[in-house]
């Protein structure tokens, strides 16, 4: 659904089926929604069973990495007697990107059952859904679901009579944006500052509480209830150009069209089309400029490489970016490129965590470079420096805060060079004020 | 920028700490201890209920979490300074954040956000206004970038919020 | 049980280490020291300073050297353009928000940040008129002042005090750029180990109040000694400037006290400095005290030492073992109740490094005088000093009640640091050096034998007491052999002592050994 708007004609509703149906938030509404078959059906199969479904689907990640989802349920040590945890990671904060919450917001009991049936999956008995801080109706939504299933037997010590124990607590977060990155997550579920983990150990050997863990987006789990009941073939069918992304996905598409919004089409699709047809195009009097599409953490996109790009992992990587959370920040010719680009590396220095020096330094002294030049004091050699800068701030940290940074600046500096320029040789007012 | 409020004028001398766990919110989070296999993993729950029962998180508020769950008080501290959320200062009877990240600034963030400023009588960020209504802080994405521009009062997500919107939005927070 | 060797290949040269190994480690053992901050063998590896990082053949980025372990015939470059070009960005990235202070910063000289600058950073800055962040300065606790400018957040303070000392009263505040490290107001760092965080502290940043402004690192003498405040024998340095000692700081022996010392032991050396010494012999006749050559006072002492008659000694748990060992020999003939003075104090161990604490006998060497024979109660031997024929004090410093229990003694012979006004009595004063001022071997609560070595000189005619000893030995007839040198001494000593039979300082080294005989634990 292009919520909030009405399901456009080129949408294959999957997920969004029951956006803004409040029917759908109740255990008994979603129970009429079909929903809770496909758990009943996955405590009957194996973990290896259902693995094995959601390989062969060829599920990605939704958060960002698009790590194949079955294979890493599949890195989970089996018979090694410790507790598993399943993380269901909750904590949206990319810029652009705001499709969790609607899988929150709409269809809560949705999200459990795909938690339930990972956690039966990975052999996990509890399941923590680290929801950020600020969404505080997913928050209230989605606890008043937890405790709804729970009261229905669909968790708890005995879920559904079947002896099986599914145990899921929502935890809320308090306000970073680092504590999306899997690592961090759980470092702040167990009560410490949100910095990222070296790796290895990764989170399958050693995660939660030193224990198996496996970190899932809200929207991966959210599409292992429909693979199960209707089948990873079907899942897999879905895809439009490269057979490595597969299914359907949620594209939040904000800024500069005319109807923002959350629309779920099959990957593969052209982004053109969702761009100007679903998403309404532009504003009238007004062209596309550029298109951040990962989420704001990847090479900005110019026009023709936006209109010829199509939606899926392979295809925007074709096109020289990354689809990533596929939270899509569109500017049209009425956009301040550099002031842009400072607002996100503003951004990203807010938000590091302060453990590596090329982040911590690196993201606040782009970000003053960035300021100056808006005001009016920028030089030449600044633009050299920014990129310099960006490349030891790539590939060179515990994680890729400071290369999301870099991103966007590396390829601003690229594609619209001569908005930099207009600022720098005084042909464009100072932006900012101030010295 | 402020992603903190600032100290207010009436300070927050040396009135002795009441403690905060104490019946309701004691039993709240300690019907929390079972749900996880160590005391530290209550720490930002505990400080929620801190910030829900006082609006915000002061030194003695942090010492005594950290009795409650065995950390010490610099090590609370350090937790607590890294998460933008939790207010270490008393704040406003509501807080009001306003996300200014770029696909909220594209949509008119800006101006959203000077109208709030004007409007709650603050004036600048991090400031409580003068009858202690409100305070008004910038933050980062707020996951909401389609329904720009979205604020936070207090517990209420807001969305879409132009300037026109701003005064009826605030006359609902006496 | 054998360890499976893996090889490997850094900057050319190939080491074989076990599994397990990180990068960093094996490359000291190829000789090579990899630039770092945060990295440090006694604490956990977070990675964050990112100054290690290393290229690896076939890897795709660069790697952090202190957290990726070796794997068979891996071929590290520490050298190449990548990585140096990478050191040089954290370099520049650290140096953009630290303040220039090198002329009033304590740490200049000894500081990594000006090291690895200088070896292989930029040669000006391209943060160009920015200003630079600004924290305040704050005290920290009774010893130590944290200069947040000038914090590189490496977090090796942090770590120390969370896992080593496992006392967490240090954080890191806020996030971003505008971290720095963090302290609550009324809990102060005053944990008995604290003053390492200085030692670990890379830069400037954290400094010790005692040593502030007070030498410059390339002043110092760098002496390498054993710490007398207890019975745990930690290795340290003494740096002294124009003979005048003016730090202890820990040396590393991963047996002992791995790389920490406490901080009793640390700030405890001004009395290393004082001048009321005994500067030359002194020697009591028809109740006038005269100052003398030393052959005079070694004849007198021959004299004294070889009547008939009850023999007490009183020796300081600070004596050297020679010199502890040099005077039970010179007085075997006589009938001996030696004693030694072992102050006592609270134990403070030191969280997470089992066998190591500052211990409650605050005395370096009451192993060695308990196994050279001083053995009787300290208030036992003071009583019979009263009625004995002679008393021997070995730098001892007595109470106005003992002074008075021991002036019944027949004769009163001071082996004495400190001049002592009460001990005019005494027949014979010598003055010796302590233990700042000689070689010496003490022995530790493990029986772990350890050497110091000569920080300054000692003042006046003082000699240290083995010499003292020995030359009476020689010159009472007994034995032609005279002693020229610690090293002899306490080969020599191997005769009287079987525990130190073929103990020789080349074998103790730098890291002592623990004798055969009772071991009491150690810090590894």
């Amino acid at each position: 659904m292009g919520f909030p708007h009405p399901i456009h004609p080129k949408e294959t509703p999957v997920l969004s089926t029951h956006f803004g149906d409040e029917g759908a938030r109740t255990f008994a509404g979603w129970v009429q929604r079909g929903g809770y078959q496909a758990l009943k059906k996955a405590l009957a199969m194996t973990p290896d069973a259902i693995i094995e479904e959601v390989k062969a689907s060829g599920l990605r990640g939704r958060g960002g990495a698009g790590f194949p989802t079955g294979l890493k349920w599949s890195f989970m040590p089996k018979g090694d007697g410790k507790p598993h945890y399943l993380v269901c990671n909750a904590d949206e904060s990319e810029p652009g990107t705001f499709k969790d919450r609607e899988i929150m917001r709409w269809t809560p009991h949705g999200l459990i059952e795909g938690c339930a049936i990972a956690a039966h999956a990975i052999g996990a008995e509890t399941c923590y859904i680290y929801i950020r801080g600020e969404f505080t109706d997913p928050l209230r939504i989605v606890q008043a679901a937890v405790e709804d299933a729970y009261a229905n037997g669909a968790l708890g010590a005995n879920v559904f009579g079947t002896g099986k124990r599914i145990e899921m607590v929502v935890h809320r977060g308090a306000g970073a944006y680092i504590c999306g990155e899997e690592t961090a997550l759980m470092n702040s579920l167990e009560g410490k500052r949100g910095n990222p983990r070296i790796k290895p150990p990764f989170p399958a050997q050693a995660g939660l509480f030193a224990m198996p863990t496996t970190v899932n987006n809200v929207e991966t789990l959210a599409a292992v209830p429909h693979i199960l009941m209707r089948g990873a073939a079907w899942y897999a069918g879905l895809s439009l150009s490269n057979p490595k992304s597969t299914g359907t996905k949620l594209f939040s598409v904000c800024g500069h069209v005319m109807k923002p919004g959350n629309f779920e089409v099959t990957m593969g699709f052209p982004m053109k089309d969702l761009i100007h047809d679903l998403a309404g195009g532009m504003r009238p009097g007004r062209t596309l400029k550029a298109v951040i599409p990962g989420g704001s953490s990847v090479p900005i996109m110019n026009r023709d490489e936006a209109e010829a790009a199509l939606c899926d992992y392979e295809g925007i990587i074709a096109q020289g970016s990354m689809l990533g959370s596929a939270g899509f920040i569109v500017m049209d010719d009425s956009a301040d490129m550099v002031y842009q680009i400072y607002r996100l590396a503003r951004f990203y220095a807010h938000e590091s965590c302060a453990q590596c020096t090329q982040c911590r330094e690196g993201t606040a002294w782009t970000t003053k470079i960035l300021e100056r030049m808006l005001k009016g004091q920028g030089k030449q050699a600044d633009l050299e420096l920014l990129l310099d800068l960006a490349d030891q701030m790539t590939g060179k940290t515990i994680c890729v805060l400071s290369d999301s940074c870099a991103a966007p600046v590396v390829s601003g500096i690229q594609k619209f060079r001569s908005e930099f320029d207009a600022y720098l040789s005084g042909a464009r007012a100072p932006a900012l004020a101030g010295a | 920028m402020s992603g903190h409020a600032a100290p207010s004028a009436s300070g927050h001398h040396e009135e002795t700490h009441q403690p905060v766990f104490v019946g309701a919110p004691r039993e709240k989070l300690e019907a929390l201890f079972p749900k996880y296999p160590t005391k530290q993993a209550l720490l930002l729950p505990a400080l929620w209920i801190v910030q829900e029962e006082r609006g915000w998180i002061s030194p003695q508020a942090m010492a005594e979490v950290g009795e409650v769950l065995g950390l010490t008080p610099a090590y609370v501290k350090g937790v607590v300074t890294f998460y933008t959320m939790y207010h270490r200062h008393p704040v406003g009877r509501h807080v009001i954040q306003v996300c200014t990240t770029s696909p909220c600034h594209l949509c008119g963030a800006a101006e959203t956000m000077e109208a709030l400023l004007q409007g709650t009588g603050c004036g600048e960020l991090g400031i409580t206004s003068p009858d202690g209504r409100f305070t008004v802080i910038e933050v980062e994405c707020l996951g909401a970038c389609g329904f720009a521009t979205p604020i936070l009062i207090g517990d209420d997500f807001v969305e879409s919020v132009t300037p026109e919107r701003v005064s009826g939005i605030l006359e609902r927070y006496p | 049980m054998t360890q499976e060797l893996l090889a490997v290949t850094i900057d050319g040269r190939t080491v074989r280490v076990p599994k397990g190994t990180t990068i960093i480690e094996a490359a000291k053992q190829a000789g090579l020291i990899i630039p770092h901050y945060c990295y440090h063998p006694s604490l956990p590896s977070p990675a964050v300073c990112r100054m290690c990082l290393v290229e690896v053949e076939k890897a795709p980025k660069l790697l952090p050297a202190c957290v990726t372990t070796v794997a068979e015939g891996q071929v590290v470059h520490v050298h190449s353009e990548a990585a140096a070009k990478a050191r040089e960005s954290v370099l520049e990235f650290l140096l953009i928000n630290h303040p220039l202070d090198c002329p009033i910063c304590d740490q200049a000289g000894e500081c990594e940040l000006q090291n690895y600058v200088f070896q292989e950073g930029r040669a000006g800055t391209r943060y160009a008129d920015y200003a630079k962040r600004f924290n305040p300065v704050e005290d920290f606790g009774p010893d130590v002042l944290y200069v947040a400018n000038r914090c590189i957040l490496c977090t090796r303070c942090v770590r120390f005090m969370d896992d080593v000392a496992q006392t967490p009263v240090l954080n890191v505040s806020e996030r971003g750029d505008r971290a720095y490290i963090g302290i609550m107001e009324d809990q102060l760092l005053d944990h008995p180990w604290s003053g390492n965080v200085v030692d670990l502290c890379p830069v400037g940043s954290l400094i010790s109040k005692d040593f502030l402004h007070k030498a410059r690192a390339w002043d110092l003498d760098k002496t390498a000694s054993i710490c007398p405040g207890c019975s745990q024998g930690c290795n340290i340095t003494i740096d002294t400037r124009d003979d005048v000692v003016t730090r202890l700081r820990p040396r590393p022996n991963l047996d002992v006290n791995r790389h920490f010392i406490c901080d009793h032991g640390r700030l405890d050396y001004r009395w290393m400095n004082r001048g009321d010494r005994v500067e030359a012999p002194l020697v009591r006749r028809d109740g006038a005290t005269q100052a003398t050559d030393w052959d005079t006072a070694i004849h007198r002492l021959v004299e004294l030492t070889a009547a008939s008659g009850p023999v007490v000694v009183l020796a300081s748990g600070r004596a050297s073992l020679e010199s502890l060992g040099l005077v039970q020999r010179l007085l075997a003939h006589r009938e001996v109740t030696a004693a030694v003075q072992l102050p006592q104090g609270d134990e403070a161990a030191l969280g997470s490094i089992a066998g190591l604490a500052l211990r409650s006998e605050r005395a370096p060497n009451g192993a060695g005088a308990r196994m050279t024979g001083y053995t009787a109660g300290w208030d036992t031997a003071v009583a019979r000093a009263g009625a004995a024929a002679l008393t021997v004090l070995l730098d001892v410093s007595l109470t106005d009640s003992e002074v008075a229990s021991i002036q019944g003694s027949g004769a009163v012979v001071a082996l004495a640091t400190l001049d002592d006004p009460r001990l005019t009595f005494a027949a014979l004063t010598l003055p010796v050096s302590t233990m700042v001022e000689e070689n010496g071997t003490y022995l530790n609560r493990d029986h772990r034998a350890q050497r110091y070595l000569q920080a300054k000189p000692a003042p006046g005619m003082a000699r240290p007491a083995w010499w003292v000893a020995a030359d009476a030995w020689a010159a009472g007839g007994r034995d032609r052999t005279s002693l020229s040198s610690a090293a002899e001494a306490l080969v020599s000593l191997g005769r009287d002592f079987p525990t130190l039979a073929g103990v020789t300082v080349a074998e103790l080294g730098f890291s002592g050994r623990v004798l055969d005989g009772a071991a009491a634990g150690s810090a590894r």
